[in-house]
């Protein structure tokens, strides 16, 4: 087993600034630990121009599987995209940033090849000749340091854990292999495709962001948040999952597949705190979490948590907020 | 149809959490509960069974300690008929690979048209749990569900994505995870949480799985925790319950930060 094997993904026909962000920061971690760096790039009608690019992030070869079935963003013949390229280049390490895709991906092979996998890596370490991860941990208290005991590890990089250089140059061979599909695999097909609508206010350039989850009760909990957000001169932020159940347009929405916000003040209300929201806000200056469930994870991360009842609490903070002028 | 639900026994999120310095374990003595997330895939499992397959049998699946029994009772009061509990002390310190191991080795027992769970645990934020037992059982698999629609040999399934909504068919038998999206889960009342003890419960060891001891377990695992360290970042949580004045608490709390004025 020799070198690090990284998933680039790519949205909107271009390789998502995700994956450039974990392909630098695996060219950096193989240099440690002396080995070569591959991107692996999987979809259909692929330009071999454009792929030679990720040598600019720190490919030193760029593996392509090019197939229709690969062109849909469906997760299982990404795995047999991937274990095609195990077998030519026999890896020892895969790593992605986390996606819906890559991380469905990423598990997938690791099922198939019997290895370790470790999720939600924010570091990634040289140790000797190893990899180390450090995955967080207990509501982000502790890094765990995780290795592998397996000739080959998986690694999925919580999103926004590394950023792309912008303006690097360079170029990289491209090889191109041809996958077999399993049946399994094409067991799923995609049947529709909606745009999400991203017309909404830029929620991204607030310094205070008031944000809603189902424990608003409904659509109509929007308006003590709307008053609220104006109160504190900022903007309304969503949940995926009360964007999905269209109480809130998806402009607002915050998370992995929503906006990241680095706002001064979190102000998160009746939000459970899924991972998928978490990786979209955590880099807030102050978060403040109201939630009448003592339970919820948002807990662990908050700065401030108020166990209690939101329809009292907002609409009384609006106010207050309103008197200091 | 035969549906599978595949659930986990979390410590309760407010009760404090360590890691055992000597094994680098999490710390499970205390208060557990059932994955919140879990309670969405039994939901959108009763709402067929309701809805559009009324002879649906709903079957929860859980890999954990004898205790965790707790949390089968209370996903089978929440809709279940029959529950499957692998229990073996050498299934302890199992990493994820590990534990899709004896879930599907669970699942493989019987035919199930589909296998459902929530989106992650609740505990470890793991949410990859449905590819590595799709992958093991050579199923599809569709995480992250929005909606889920039964039809004939297969499911229609809405999920987001970073570019918007993808609409897939997935043909059964599939996994299929749910996102906390997909609905607003009920609180059974009493009468069901005290008839969920009457339900048929297996309890399984490995030994009854066909599952090696040595492919699972902290003996098989494919991670090895190697040490822990504080990160950077946020300090505690100031965790304060409302007593009438919590608007005006978040406010001194915001002065004292200098976030307001």
């Amino acid at each position: 087993m020799a070198g690090i094997a990284v998933l680039c993904e790519l949205q909107g026909g271009q390789v998502a600034k995700g994956s450039l962000g974990v392909l630098e920061e695996a060219a950096r971690l193989g240099a440690a630990i002396g080995e070569p760096v591959t991107a692996v790039v999987t979809g259909s009608g692929l330009d071999d121009a454009a792929l030679a690019d990720l040598g600019a992030h720190g490919a030193a070869t760029v593996v392509a599987a090019d197939d229709p079935r690969l062109g849909a963003g469906l997760a299982q013949p990404v795995v047999d995209a991937c274990a095609a390229a195990q077998e030519a280049g026999q890896y020892r390490y895969w790593l992605a940033g986390a996606s819906i895709m890559t991380a469905d991906a990423m598990a997938g092979l690791a099922a198939r090849l019997g290895a370790g996998i470790v999720i939600d890596a924010v570091e990634l370490v040289a140790d000797g000749s190893d990899l180390v991860t450090r995955r967080s941990g207990l509501g982000d208290s502790v890094l765990a340091h995780c290795g592998f005991a397996t000739p080959v590890g998986v690694v999925v990089t919580r999103a926004n854990s590394f950023a792309p250089t912008e303006g690097a140059t360079g170029s990289a061979p491209v090889e191109r292999i041809q996958p077999s599909f399993r049946s399994w695999s094409e067991g799923v097909e995609l049947v529709g495709h909606e745009d999400a609508e991203d017309s909404g206010p830029d929620i991204g350039a607030a310094d205070v962001l008031v944000a809603g989850g189902r424990g608003l009760g409904d659509a109509g909990g929007f308006a003590m948040i709307e008053d609220c957000a104006a109160a504190f001169g900022g903007a309304v932020a969503a949940t995926r999952a009360v964007v999905d159940a269209g109480w809130y347009p998806y402009s607002a929405q915050v998370g992995q597949t929503g906006k990241t916000v680095s706002p001064k003040l979190y102000i998160a209300c009746g939000i459970s705190g899924a991972i998928q929201h978490k990786v979209g806000m955590q880099g807030s200056g102050t978060i403040v979490a109201i939630n009448k469930d003592k339970n919820a994870p948002i807990f662990d991360y908050a700065d401030l948590g108020v166990v209690g009842d939101l329809h009292d609490i907002v609409p009384k903070l609006a106010e207050l907020v309103r008197a200091r002028g | 149809m035969r549906i599978a639900i595949c659930v986990k026994e979390v410590p309760d999120p407010s009760a404090e959490k360590r890691i055992d310095e000597g094994t680098n374990r999490l710390v499970r003595a205390g208060e557990n509960t059932l994955n919140p997330y879990d309670r969405h895939a039994i939901e959108a499992a009763v709402r067929i069974k309701e809805g559009p397959a009324p002879d649906t049998e709903i079957t929860v699946v859980t890999v954990g300690p004898e205790s965790a029994a707790r949390s089968v009772d209370r996903a089978l009061a929440q809709g279940g008929d029959r529950s499957v509990h692998v229990a073996d002390e050498a299934a302890a310190g199992s990493d994820l690979l590990g534990t899709a191991r004896i879930l599907a080795a669970a699942l493989r027992r019987d035919q199930y048209d589909l296998i459902l769970l929530g989106q992650q645990a609740a505990d470890a934020e793991c949410y990859v749990m449905a590819g590595l037992v799709a992958e093991l059982l050579e199923l599809p698999c569709v995480t992250q569900a929005a909606s889920i629609e039964v039809g004939d040999g297969s499911v229609t399934v809405k999920r987001q994505v970073e570019t918007g909504y993808d609409t897939v068919r997935a043909q059964t038998p599939c996994v299929v995870s749910v996102s906390d999206a997909i609905n607003d889960p009920r609180y059974p009342p009493l009468p069901a949480i005290m008839g969920a003890k009457k339900k048929p419960h297996e309890v399984l060891a490995l030994a009854d799985l066909g599952v090696d001891p040595a492919s699972v377990g902290a003996a098989g695992a494919g991670t090895r925790v190697g040490g822990l360290s504080k990160p950077e970042g946020r300090g505690d949580t100031v965790l304060i319950e409302d007593d009438g004045t919590a608007a005006e608490k978040i406010i001194e709390f915001l002065v004292e930060k200098k976030v307001v004025a």
